[in-house]
């Protein structure tokens, strides 16, 4: 209830005698309409350094409907590093609706016992992971940033941040099986595809049948995507702070952005403002975002912006300010006024392309 | 109709600061509000009263300095107040948390039926998202996370309507009441409280439940013996290795500067030179 009351404790804790024998790292492949959400890839890259350091095999789980790629989608998984995949399809399964997933995932946790269950911290995600937990009265850590093996007791140790990012906990379940974690897609890196790999499907049935379930799936509507920003997955970003100072000056922004093909970021007091959507802001309360290259034009670098862009290959910072945290973490820095940087960089970076392009 | 509303009263965390030199929260003169989230559910469960008539009683799982933001919400248009307190709730993880709330709800249906169940989409200190579908698992009603609008609800029917954030698009699903909604933000505006509420909220007797009155038989349920997760450390994020390196010219003019970024940059990654190269050409 209270975080006071939530001291951290030292104390070694056994595990209850009936979970002794949970063994695997699994991960729920996240796919609706026959599309896996990459957020699964990603935890399958992670799980499959938990299951190396317990020594035990990495599963996934494909929950889908029988029209559905469910084997397709098997057969990317073991690319992804998976060993095993379980695979339920059925009629009831097709959209997805709490009731019958939890159903579905809850009865396999039970029958083949993991260890260590993740799912992607998404709306599915989410949804699904509190629900089990709770039908399997195990822990759950949510949106964590760092998952490791405590090799003396062979818990799972799950970092994520607390309030809004400026502290980070470890929590760990130690009694309880499986220790369930959900992870914000971006968070983790993006595994290399491992053509040729190959593992072993385990089908299961799956028995509900449609009248039993009350909640009903009546339409769905796509979201309309042909103008919407993506950016937890674009290579390059340019983002403008505050100290662009105002809407006409973040065009500069945009200008840059259209040079070299990229995304335009923003931080909250940005999106507060109005000078731009919702979707486009990064940090904490926004999105997650792990481009090769990240332009911060008049960001502080406050930590709930930071835990957002952090993943960033390559950062560039342009403040007036040289004490500005962001500095602290960028690769590459410029004192100065963004509003004539900027522009300046547009130009440059204009040029040197057009120069390659010539010289080919 | 008869609409619970899940509240938590959260330390305003954009006015947390951390103590520079021993990385501890400094909640000193830190005020307490009502989670933001939450107030988009107590809003749509009023709307629904005012289409529908009914009752809406807010609950929370707190300290006693929590009944401040039950009244807050009573001062809004909420008809009761329930304040589940006990020391022996301190320490409650998420799985804890939707216990005691649960049994507390149980013991609302006592007196009155519940139809529907209102949690924020998610509270702005522990941010897990997690104990609303917890308590619609352990009162096994039907779980509606990230609703983005309450289309229409029948009450001879039992039949509710609701429009639910997905990934990658909106669901329109069918349910039964009784039902949780997780009402997603921006979906609607807290109301200002007219005088009268305002004058009940100030005079209203709050109950105030101890474990046991709360309907809590054992213990063991809630707390931190209740709660499979244990934090284990606390600590601050580790600064890079490195200080950004900063790119000077002479004068400082900007054109120097963006050139002198320019060639450092691509000869320290020439692929992203080429990928650059390749997108933008
Ligand atoms: C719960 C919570 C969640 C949050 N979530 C997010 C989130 O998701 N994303 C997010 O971004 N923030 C988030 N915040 C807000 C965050 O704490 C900061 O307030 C925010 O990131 C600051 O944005 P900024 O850097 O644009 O503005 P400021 O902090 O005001 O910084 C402006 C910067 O611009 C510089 N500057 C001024 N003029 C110029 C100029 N002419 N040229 C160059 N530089 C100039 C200044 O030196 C300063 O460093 C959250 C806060 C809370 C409490
Ligand atoms: C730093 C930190 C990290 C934590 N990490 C975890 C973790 O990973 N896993 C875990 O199980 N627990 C965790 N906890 C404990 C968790 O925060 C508490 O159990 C808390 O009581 C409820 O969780 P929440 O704040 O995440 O609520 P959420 O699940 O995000 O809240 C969703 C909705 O439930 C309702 N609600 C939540 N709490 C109450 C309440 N007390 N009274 C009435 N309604 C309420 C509100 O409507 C709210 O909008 C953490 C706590 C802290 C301080």
């Amino acid at each position: 209830m209270s975080e006071n009351a939530k001291k951290p404790t030292k104390k070694k804790v056994e595990l209850l005698p009936q979970f002794v024998n949970y063994r695997h790292v699994w991960v729920c492949i996240e796919s609706e309409r026959g599309e896996v959400h990459p957020v699964s890839w990603e935890l399958l890259g992670e799980g499959r350094k938990l299951a190396n350091a317990l020594g035990v095999e990495l599963c996934g789980v494909v929950i889908c409907g029988p029209g559905e790629r469910g084997k397709a989608i098997c057969g990317e998984a073991f690319q992804y590093g998976a060993d095993k995949c379980y695979l339920l399809q059925d009629d009831v399964l097709t959209d997805y609706r709490n009731e019958p997933y939890t159903k579905a995932l809850t009865d396999l946790v039970n029958t083949y016992q993991p260890e260590i269950l993740m799912l992607g911290a998404s709306t599915l995600g989410r949804d699904l992971a509190g629900s089990v937990a709770t039908t399997l009265g195990t822990g759950l850590v949510a949106d964590c940033t760092e998952l490791v093996i405590d090799t003396d007791t062979r818990n799972l140790a799950s970092t994520r941040p607390t309030f809004g990012g400026s502290l980070l906990c470890t929590i760990m379940t130690q009694r309880h099986r499986p220790q369930m974690a959900t992870v914000r897609p971006r968070v983790m890196a993006m595994p290399e595809a491992e053509a040729g790999r190959n593992g072993e499907i385990i089908e299961v049935a799956f028995s509900m049948i449609e009248t039993s379930i009350i909640t009903k799936v009546l339409e769905f509507i796509a979201d309309d995507t042909r103008d919407k920003p993506n950016l937890p997955f674009a290579d390059i970003i340019v983002a403008g702070g505050r100290g662009m100072k105002n809407q006409e000056n973040f065009r500069h922004v945009w200008d840059l952005a259209r040079v070299l093909g990229a995304e335009v970021g923003a931080s909250r007091p940005v999106v507060q403002a109005g000078w731009a959507e919702l979707d486009r802001q990064v940090g904490q309360s926004g999105k997650t975002v792990r481009p090769k290259l990240y332009i911060a034009a008049g960001i502080s670098g406050a930590i709930q912006h930071r835990v957002g862009m952090d993943g960033a290959d390559v950062i560039i910072a342009i403040n007036i300010d040289a004490n500005a945290p962001i500095f602290d973490f960028a690769h590459y820095g410029i004192v100065g006024n963004a509003n004539t940087v900027l522009p300046a960089l547009t130009e440059a970076f204009r040029s040197h392309l057009a120069q390659m392009k010539q010289t080919g | 109709m008869h609409s619970v509303v899940c509240i938590k009263q959260v330390p305003d965390s954009a006015q947390i600061r951390v103590h520079p030199v021993t990385n501890t929260i400094m909640r000193q003169g830190v005020p307490a509000i009502i989670n933001p989230y939450d107030l988009f559910a107590l809003e749509e469960a009023l709307r629904l009263k005012d289409q529908l008539g009914g009752t809406v009683t807010v609950i929370t799982m707190g300290p006693p300095m929590a009944e401040a933001a039950l009244r807050k919400c009573l001062s809004f248009g909420a008809d009761d107040a329930i304040l589940i307190s006990d020391r022996a709730f301190a320490g409650s993880d998420t799985l804890a948390t939707s216990y005691a709330l649960s049994a507390a709800i149980r013991k609302i249906m006592e007196d009155m039926q519940v139809d529907l169940i209102f949690t924020g989409k998610q509270t702005i200190d522990g941010d897990t998202a997690q104990v609303g579908p917890g308590i619609a698992k352990r009162l096994d009603y039907q779980l509606l996370t990230y609703v983005s609008k309450v289309v229409e609800v029948n009450p001879q029917k039992k039949e509710i309507l609701v429009e639910r954030r997905a990934e990658g698009g909106v669901q329109l699903l069918k349910t039964s009441t009784p039902c949780l909604i997780t009402m997603l933000e921006g979906t609607n505006e807290m109301r200002f409280g007219d005088l009268d509420d305002l004058f009940r909220a100030a005079r209203h007797e709050l109950k105030v439940w101890n474990r046991e009155q709360a309907g809590i038989d054992e213990a063991e349920m809630v707390g931190l013996k209740g709660s499979p997760t244990v934090v284990s450390k606390v600590f601050a994020p580790k600064p890079r290795s490195k200080r950004a390196e900063m790119i000077e010219v002479h004068d400082g003019n900007p054109k120097d500067l963006a050139i002198t970024l320019l060639a450092k940059v691509f000869t320290q990654h020439p692929k992203l030179e080429q990928e650059i190269a390749k997108r933008a050409l």
